[in-house]
């Protein structure tokens, strides 16, 4: 059986200089379209790189490899990240990810499972962690001990489904489920229109045992998802405090975070700058 | 007069609320037929929210314990966890009341179900006036919604020997099917070894100035009707439809061409389910044959006793025949 352990030692310097590639990537692909939803992609892309490039069980070579960990991207509109990170991973080429957003692309503004990699259909918000709940217990009635990793955002936790999902993942005890909740700030018609606040607490009275952090801190992020690890009959949840646009000036100060769409010359200065920020670090 | 109307008892819990006169009946055939399959069929799990000793399923819960997760009153996460489940190579059958797998979970059934043709069965209880608990538990509208749904499949069963049948072929079946539960002692009215095979229509009684064009419980009565009006003089056919997706356009067709006209009978609004697709199906093949519909009201219904109900809507024998004797 593929093995594909995280290793004891992270790398953090590798998986901060992927993470630099992923929103490349990204940048790449938005400036293809004009568009996309590249704020929340670039937010979420340092959790993104920790799970694929280090906390992820999988083959790229055998992606319905049974005991493989999952990741459910419940905000399918979170796309450009998922596909960047698929491209770094070996899943897709990185030559398609221009195509992203086009006409007959397989790279959807919104995810389809018929893309390979994807696990789950994520555009109607809510429909992930319900499923995750499937999963973990499928996993357990064929004995594996593959993990199931979520990922919903704070808007996303006004579907009231999510906390249908939330319940009945605690009530499983289902240890090997991992929420990570995406808090942005920000959702369709802009800053969050609900207060979910707060956030931590309303996953720890769920049952779920809870963690809060920076998800723009490598370090952070991959010493969380060790923790994470142990099997104590509680589902995790991870909250993620991201910066919508992170790593990128313009686009974390834009006001039109939730789709961002600026001209082609923009696009040009735009990943000019983020080069120049990346040389600067580097 | 039934008894349960001369006493004026709301049989909206109650038992035979499917049943005809006089037959033998099958406790639970559903939950039966599940927990034998089961026994081979490893894979299989049950689900369901709340609802397990009132739609059948607990033979199948108390033969294979560890198979079965009851999810609390959440249908969205029913339909979800079931997801999840066949992404996981199980073959989930997930219940609930019709209402709430039609109406409550629709964009789950649509999305996480159909959209992905997974291999999970819903299990949808108290169709049409088969409860006298009113709209909220009344599934009067599920096969009209159901139906649009890409590539489900959709049965509504007439008696426990086709539950039975049915529960196997939709188990062999590879994608998401949604079928209409009898539940309790339901009435045996086809014989032991019938093949039901999803997407055919079977033709219960020849006849050649009406044919009858019916589906779930309303089949039975329909022989029932017939056989009296056979009495009257009136040659009445039958053909059942327990298949409403796929729709077996041709046998539909063949029928109605050899009968004087035509009657369609549903336990469901006479809007947007069989009489739509009998209409529709007509229209296309080109047939002129007249339609009368026998369905419910497009509105929704009041609790009341279940034969009560059943009896003003015309859904009963003494209906159908009442309906097709005054048809010119």
């Amino acid at each position: 059986m593929t093995r594909n352990s995280p290793p004891a030692e992270a790398d953090i310097a590798a998986l901060k200089a992927r993470a630099t590639v992923l929103r490349r990537h990204m940048l790449t692909m938005a400036r293809g379209q004009g568009a996309g939803y590249i704020g929340q992609g670039l937010g979420i892309a340092d959790a993104l790189t920790a799970l694929y490039f280090h906390e992820l069980r999988y083959d790229p070579d055998n992606l319905g490899w049974a005991d493989r960990d999952r990741f459910l991207l419940s905000t399918g509109h979170y796309s450009i990240a998922l596909w960047a990170a698929l491209a770094e991973a070996g899943i897709i080429p990185v030559a398609e990810l221009v195509t992203y957003g086009a006409d007959n692309s397989r790279l959807e503004m919104s995810t389809l499972d018929t893309t390979p990699g994807v696990e789950l259909i994520g555009g109607s918000l809510g429909h992930g962690l319900g499923q995750g709940v499937g999963q973990a217990l499928g996993l357990r009635l064929d004995r594996s001990d593959a993990r199931v990793f979520v990922e919903l955002s704070d808007g996303e936790m006004q579907e009231g489904s999510t906390w249908e999902a939330a319940m009945s993942a605690s009530h499983f005890r289902l240890d090997g489920l991992v929420a990570l909740v995406d808090c942005n700030g920000i959702q369709a018609d802009g800053p969050v229109v609900l207060d979910m606040e707060p956030v931590a607490d309303k996953w720890r009275s769920f049952g779920w045992e809870t963690f809060e952090i920076d998800g723009n801190d490598m370090d952070a992020v991959v010493a969380t998802l060790a923790t994470a690890r142990q099997r104590n009959g509680k589902p995790k949840a991870i909250v993620l405090r991201t910066l919508p646009g992170k790593g990128v000036r313009r686009i974390e100060e834009s006001e039109k975070s939730h789709f961002f769409r600026v001209d082609v010359g923009q696009w040009d200065s735009i990943i000019d700058e983020f080069e120049q920020s990346v040389g600067a670090r580097s | 007069m039934s008894r349960a109307m001369e006493a004026g008892r709301t049989l909206a819990m109650g038992e035979n609320e499917a049943a005809g006169g006089g037959r033998k009946s099958v406790d639970a055939p559903f939950g039966k037929a599940l927990a034998r399959i089961g026994q081979q069929r490893q894979n299989i799990v049950g689900l369901t929210a709340d609802l397990g000793k009132y739609t059948d399923i607990h033979p199948f819960r108390d033969a294979h314990p560890d198979r079965f997760f009851n999810v609390g009153m959440a249908e969205q996460n029913l339909v979800a966890a079931a997801a999840g489940l066949a992404r996981t190579g199980k073959q989930p059958f997930a219940t609930t009341y019709g209402v709430f797998a039609s109406r409550r979970a629709f964009d789950f059934v649509a999305i996480a179900l159909a959209h992905s043709n997974l291999h999970v069965k819903i299990i949808a209880g108290l169709p049409g006036l088969t409860t006298g608990y009113g709209g909220t538990h009344q599934a009067i509208e599920d096969l009209a919604l159901m139906r649009m749904i890409p590539g489900l499949t959709i049965i509504d069963p007439m008696d426990a020997t086709e539950i039975d049948a049915a529960t196997v072929a939709m188990s062999d079946h590879q994608g998401p099917v949604y079928m209409r539960l009898l539940r309790g002692a339901v009435p045996v009215v086809l014989e032991p070894g019938y093949k039901f095979e999803i997407g055919k229509a079977l033709k219960l009684r020849d006849g050649k100035d009406v044919g009858i064009i019916s589906t779930g419980f309303m089949s039975e009565r329909a022989i029932d009707a017939a056989a009296v009006l056979e009495k009257r003089g009136i040659s009445v056919g039958v053909l059942h439809v327990p298949t409403i997706k796929p729709f077996d356009a041709e046998a539909v067709a063949e029928f109605a061409a050899s009968v004087g006209q035509v009657v369609t009978a549903e336990n469901h609004v006479a809007v947007g389910g069989l009489a739509s697709l009998v209409v529709e199906t007509l229209f296309d093949a080109g047939i002129s044959t007249k339609v009368t519909r026998i369905g419910l009201p497009d509105r929704y219904i009041e609790c009341g006793a279940v034969p009560t109900l059943q009896q003003k809507y015309g859904l009963t024998v003494e209906a159908v025949v009442a309906t097709i004797g005054a048809l010119k």
